[in-house]
């Protein structure tokens, strides 16, 4: 089976958020770039299911600038057969799906596996485009996957409770936990991804349909008023009397 | 033209982030000049959707195919998608839920439309351009972005808008079919399980949680959660460590990897206030930390804030809600 698993490629999760002078970018120096954590779980998984299968591909997918390699190896390194980078700046969720779309009806992916969102632009987007692009189902977003033969069973989070669903191949899922414990990359793992191969293609015509006008910081918080332990029910009158929030 | 808005119906009752939606709808109607249109999805009753009307909306379209009772993305992107065509909707709302982000990133590529999640404001419409705020970088920041195509599809983040009651203002309710049939529903769930809430508050629609981190020490602490999560009628949430270990369902973690929250009130208790966490929950309107250790980071984000011992604080809080309902 061949599993496509999309990978972006994100701020650290610690990272502090600034903007570049004009607020049309996120200002990109000295911060450490990493796997976006929700797609380790689809990586992690499409290659847990290879194994299960003995035998198989795994192709991770980037759309990015050749900044994005190293974490491109790190999926290589983690179990990653293969991978793939679209060279171009990820400029929307329409624009990436379309690269992601164009690559996935060309290789004939049974599987095609992404994190939930994107912890940067935290679009939830790219799942749904990508699906309709190729006429086929989306389940979003995935706690569990599991396959027998072309069918999958998934468990899908709704509000409130979960959805178990049945689909044939292909589709595709956005991943979230607990679907997996994500692996990290080992030193056998790391010596052969050198080796693996990366092929990067140039990216489709296509415009994206929304344009960043600017980023904004939210407003800094008034500090905190502490109240003394001893007198911890006058929190309760002060959430009623000054917050109004109960 | 008009502008068209989905509402989530669960047990026939619509549901408060829909109320949120229906309201952000009908102000952009407004603004553009139009009437909002609603769209039902979901186990709704007739008379709950006519009351639609107290937020603003013109009409509700509803189809009462009982298998639209339970989320399935293809059909139910069909039914918008045809809702859409017959209002000449140029505007299309959706909570940012599950279910919004399910079926908009479908619609926009079905409707050739600019889609925004996430959203926080009303949009700008100065100088024949569409921009709306939306939340980027897990809550630390926003980003405003225009919507260029001709069509604009919005997820609608809850707790942001406020929903309007124009009370004892009806909406007309039409029935509305989308002709689906057997391949509309060929994803359709084989099975539900919804959460045992035994009383309790579902966490992505609760204006109030109560949360828990591993300062509660285990699970056999977390009655003092519940009874102040019960007293203020709050839903109960957790850190990422507690779920991990199973001291509660992971259902209830909240953060950069968990649910994201913005409810009127977060009480943290015995949670340090890692940014992974606070990214999942620093929308929230006001933000009151409990925590032995003056120096954990969550005072920093926090509106109010007790330097206390959780099992001494917590029983504490419980009784002066009691006493002041
Ligand atoms: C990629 C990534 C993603 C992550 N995603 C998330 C996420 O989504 N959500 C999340 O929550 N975390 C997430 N984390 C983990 C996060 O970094 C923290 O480790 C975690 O939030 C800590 O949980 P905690 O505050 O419950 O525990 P701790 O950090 O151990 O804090 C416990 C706190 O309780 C206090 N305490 C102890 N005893 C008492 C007492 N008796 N009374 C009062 N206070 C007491 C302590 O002073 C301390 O501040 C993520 C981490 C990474 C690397």
């Amino acid at each position: 089976m061949k599993f496509l698993v999309c990978i972006s490629n994100v701020p650290d999760t610690t990272t502090k958020i600034t903007f570049t002078p004009d607020n049309k970018e996120f200002n990109k120096a000295g911060v450490q770039f990493v796997i976006n954590p929700w797609d380790e779980y689809a990586l992690t998984r499409a290659i847990e299911l290879k194994e299960a299968q003995g035998g198989g591909t795994v192709t991770v997918l980037n759309v990015g600038e050749a900044d994005t390699e190293p974490n491109i190896r790190k999926a290589l390194a983690i179990g990653a057969d293969d991978a793939i980078r679209v060279n171009a700046h990820p400029k929307d969720a329409f624009f990436v799906a379309k690269q992601i779309a164009a690559i996935a009806k060309d290789g004939g992916y049974d599987v095609i596996l992404m994190g939930k969102e994107s912890i940067d632009y935290n679009g939830f987007q790219v799942h749904g485009m990508v699906g309709e692009l190729l006429g086929i189902p989306t389940v979003a977003p995935a706690m569990k996957l599991d396959m027998n033969g072309n069918t999958a069973t998934l468990e899908r989070e709704i509000e409130g409770g979960k959805e178990i669903v049945e689909v044939n191949t292909p589709f595709v899922a956005s991943c979230q936990q607990p679907m997996c414990e994500p692996r990290i990359p080992n030193m056998r793992g790391i010596m052969t991804a050198r080796t693996k191969p990366l092929k990067v293609v140039e990216p489709t015509a296509d415009a994206p349909r929304t344009e960043v006008d600017h980023f904004a910081l939210p407003p800094a918080k008034q500090g905190v008023k502490l109240i003394p332990a001893e007198n911890a029910g006058e929190l309760i009158k002060l959430l009623r009397n000054e917050a109004k929030v109960i | 033209m008009s502008v068209l808005v989905v509402v989530e119906c669960d047990g026939g009752e619509v549901k408060k982030s829909s109320l949120e939606v229906a309201s952000y709808a009908s102000q952009v109607a407004q603004m553009l000049g139009t009437t909002a249109t609603a769209v039902a999805v979901g186990e709704a009753t007739e008379a709950n959707l006519a009351k639609l009307g107290e937020q603003g909306i013109g009409k509700v379209l509803y189809d009462s195919e009982p298998r639209l009772k339970d989320f399935v993305n293809g059909a139910y992107t069909k039914l918008i998608a045809a809702a859409a065509q017959q209002e000449d909707a140029k505007v299309i709302v959706l909570a940012n839920s599950n279910i919004g982000a399910a079926v908009g990133s479908r619609l926009s590529i079905r409707l050739e439309a600019s889609l925004a999640t996430n959203v926080v404001e009303l949009p700008k419409t100065d100088g024949g351009k569409f921009v709306v705020k939306r939340g980027a970088f897990s809550g630390k920041a926003f980003a405003d972005v225009e919507l260029e195509s001709d069509r604009k599809i919005i997820a609608v983040k809850k707790n942001s808008i406020e929903a309007l009651h124009e009370d004892g203002k009806t909406a007309p309710v039409e029935s509305f079919s989308a002709q689906l049939t057997d391949a509309d529903f060929a994803d359709a769930p084989k099975e539900v399980i919804m959460q045992d809430q035994a009383g309790g508050v579902l966490l992505p629609e609760a204006d109030l949680v109560v949360s828990g981190g591993r300062g509660m020490k285990g699970p056999e602490n977390w009655n003092l959660i519940e009874d102040l999560a019960k007293a203020l009628g709050a839903a109960t949430a957790c850190s990422k460590p507690v779920s991990d270990v199973d001291w509660r369902p992971h259902h209830e973690h909240v953060g950069q990897t968990g649910i994201t929250v913005s409810p009127n009130l977060y009480i943290a208790c015995g949670i340090s206030g890692a940014i992974q966490h606070l990214a999942g929950v620093n929308s929230s309107k006001v933000i009151v930390v409990i925590n032995k250790d003056p120096e954990a980071p969550f005072f920093k984000a926090a509106d109010y804030g007790i330097v206390g011992d959780v099992f001494d604080v917590l029983p504490k809080l419980t009784e002066a809600v009691k006493q002041l309902n």
